[in-house]
């Protein structure tokens, strides 16, 4: 029998800045196909696990692999979506520019943009509504836009694992839907994709599996088994008084649902 | 004290005189000035991008100690050893910004500070208790003395002589900026835009930031004896804010440092005749001049073109397209 690695393996992950530990010992693995949310509060380490997983940040101890890789020699199968308030806006480049950057991957640092580089990149913004906004200086866009160039990006680099930092953040409703659907479609063609939110009450909606982090990862599964009041009291703390509707909405109290999402 | 701030205008001293009895030397300092630019504008395009401007002027500072350690080693102005001495003070500059501000509280801007004011003192004190009987006087270092570069020893290579030495290095400093940028154009690009994504595709990060600044330091020194320390970081953010104000992609931005360098050179060139007074400084004034027109004027941006009056005409010309909902 043949054994295909999964999209994701991280064990025993311990990471800390200047001695402050932010992640301790997570251990998870993520199967092909899955539409994870990263959900947990303020500073529960969401960001830092992308980093992670991408080399942005060393861990201080455990592993990370991906397709049972490490993450240098699995480069082209990974795309990524850094927090929108990342990038300089105003930097001197185009909404094309900016999409091409997700092909450097494939193309290598010497060779030159290819046609069918330009043309995946024009289809990936045809994917996201921005075709028309190609040549653009990306600063003239509003944030909605700037969120669905960095999914472009991350399209136009072809990967079968996705790792998304808080894509939806400030985002308008139009976009909000247009990069749920997106993440659908990305999900029924086999991709991996894991998202970090920061919406405890749109999370239900959007995702298939949850892992729900603070410093430790508190539940890693599909929603049913970890969208309960017990393991958000557990992810959440104290804090989960404010999140009253949102654990109604875990027991099942359909009619708080009708309400507006608690933002967290 | 002269009599008058502007001399009678005479465009045959001003403009013809230069080309027509002294045509060497005048080519030699207008070729300096247009090299000093053509370098100082291709690096500090991303310097500005990177927002770095003001590590830039750290950087122009504390070349002031390294200059002066690698001569008292060499007591000699051998080129090499100052290079190497100005490249190890650039690094450890923004070694040393970098450390002050990740391993304490001190601000970024505040660790700058501190850097290249320190920096710069000690390279003062090196020079005044060894070099106080050398040549390698204040002004010189402060403002350039672009008008004598014609005076200085050839670069002789081989039999044939490739004019004053100053200007052959700048000329090689400047094709080796364009060449580090066109071989690493889009690891520069990707680094300076998304370091995050430039880690994620596995693009050294680091050695690309300090590279970086190596070539500035060299840049800088190569370019300190024409214009000096403090008026080279003028050369470095020019350039890139002026053409800004035309275009908005960066290659656009790095092909307009050579008209806006020829510009600033001759400019600068003939209002020093004109007003008889330092090149380097006619030079960053027209530089400053031409940013003005540039900010005024400019289609992208530009204040005219944002003002409400005139608005009517930038958004007949620009509509916005209405972004379609998917699905």
């Amino acid at each position: 029998m043949v054994h295909i690695p999964p999209p994701l393996e991280i064990h025993d992950l311990t990471v800390s800045y200047d001695r402050k530990p932010v992640l301790y010992g997570v251990d998870v693995v993520v199967e092909a196909g899955s539409l994870v949310g990263v959900v947990g509060p303020n500073g529960a380490g969401k960001s830092t696990l992308i980093k992670t997983i991408m080399g942005i940040v060393q861990p201080n101890g455990g592993w990370v692999k991906i397709f049972g890789q490490p993450y240098r020699k699995a480069v082209t199968r990974v795309g990524y979506v850094p927090q929108r308030e990342s990038v300089d806006w105003d930097f001197p480049v185009s909404v094309m520019d900016v999409v091409l950057m997700g092909r450097y991957g494939h193309a290598g640092l010497m060779r030159r943009v290819s046609k069918r580089d330009r043309r995946i990149a024009s289809e990936c913004l045809e994917k996201v509504n921005m075709q028309p906004f190609s040549d653009r200086q990306i600063g003239n866009l509003s944030g909605g836009q700037q969120q669905r160039v960095f999914l472009a990006r991350a399209l136009a680099q072809e990967s079968d694992l996705y790792l998304m930092d808080e894509p939806f953040a400030g985002v308008d409703a139009a976009t909000e839907t247009a990069i749920v659907e997106l993440l659908r479609d990305l999900k029924e063609r086999g991709k991996t994709l894991i998202v970090v939110h920061h919406d405890l009450s749109s999370a239900r909606e959007y995702f298939d599996k949850l892992m729900l982090l603070n410093m430790r990862l508190v539940a890693y599964g599909e929603m049913e088994e970890t969208f309960t009041p017990d393991l958000l009291q557990k992810t959440y703390g104290g804090r989960l008084t404010i999140l009253s509707d949102v654990a109604g909405q875990a027991a099942g109290r359909s009619e708080f649902e009708e309400e507006g999402n608690p933002k967290l | 004290m002269r009599e008058e701030f502007f001399p009678t205008f005479d465009y045959g001293s001003v403009f013809v005189d230069p080309w027509w009895s002294g045509f060497e030397s005048t080519f030699q300092v207008v070729l300096m000035g247009f090299f000093v630019c053509l370098a100082c504008g291709v690096i500090g395009n991303f310097v500005v991008a990177r927002r770095l401007a003001l590590v830039g002027d750290a950087i122009s500072h504390s070349l002031l100690p390294g200059i002066a350690i690698a001569f008292v080693f060499t007591s000699s102005r051998s080129l090499p050893a100052m290079l190497i001495g100005a490249a190890v003070a650039g690094v450890l500059t923004t070694v040393l910004i970098e450390l002050i501000h990740r391993k304490s509280r001190v601000k970024p801007d505040a660790a700058i500070g501190i850097v290249f004011t320190t920096l710069f003192a000690v390279g003062v004190v090196i020079i005044s208790i060894w070099l106080d009987n050398v040549h390698l006087d204040a002004d010189c270092v402060l403002y350039g003395e672009i008008g004598l570069v014609p005076l200085r020893e050839s670069f002789i290579l081989g039999g044939a002589n490739l004019g004053p030495l100053p200007i052959a290095t700048m000329g090689a400093v400047a094709l080796l900026d364009i060449l580090l940028v066109i071989v690493f154009y889009r690891v520069l690009l990707v680094t300076s835009f998304d370091a995050g994504l430039a880690r994620s595709l596995g693009m050294p990060v680091n050695t690309t930031h300090y590279g970086l600044m190596i070539a500035l330091a060299l840049t800088i020194v190569a370019a300190f004896e024409a214009v000096g320390v403090v008026l080279v970081v003028a050369m470095l953010i020019f350039p890139a804010v002026t053409a800004g104000f035309f275009f908005e992609r960066l290659p656009a931005l790095l092909f307009g440092v050579a008209p806006l360098s020829l510009a600033y050179s001759l400019g600068g060139f003939h209002l020093a005749k004109w007003l008889d007074c330092s090149i380097a400084g006619a030079m960053v004034v027209t530089a400053g001049a031409l940013f003005v027109v540039a900010w005024f004027f400019g289609p992208k941006g530009g204040l005219v073109y944002r003002s409400r009056a005139l608005g009517f005409l930038f958004t007949a010309s620009k509509q916005k397209i209405s972004p379609q909902i998917v699905g």
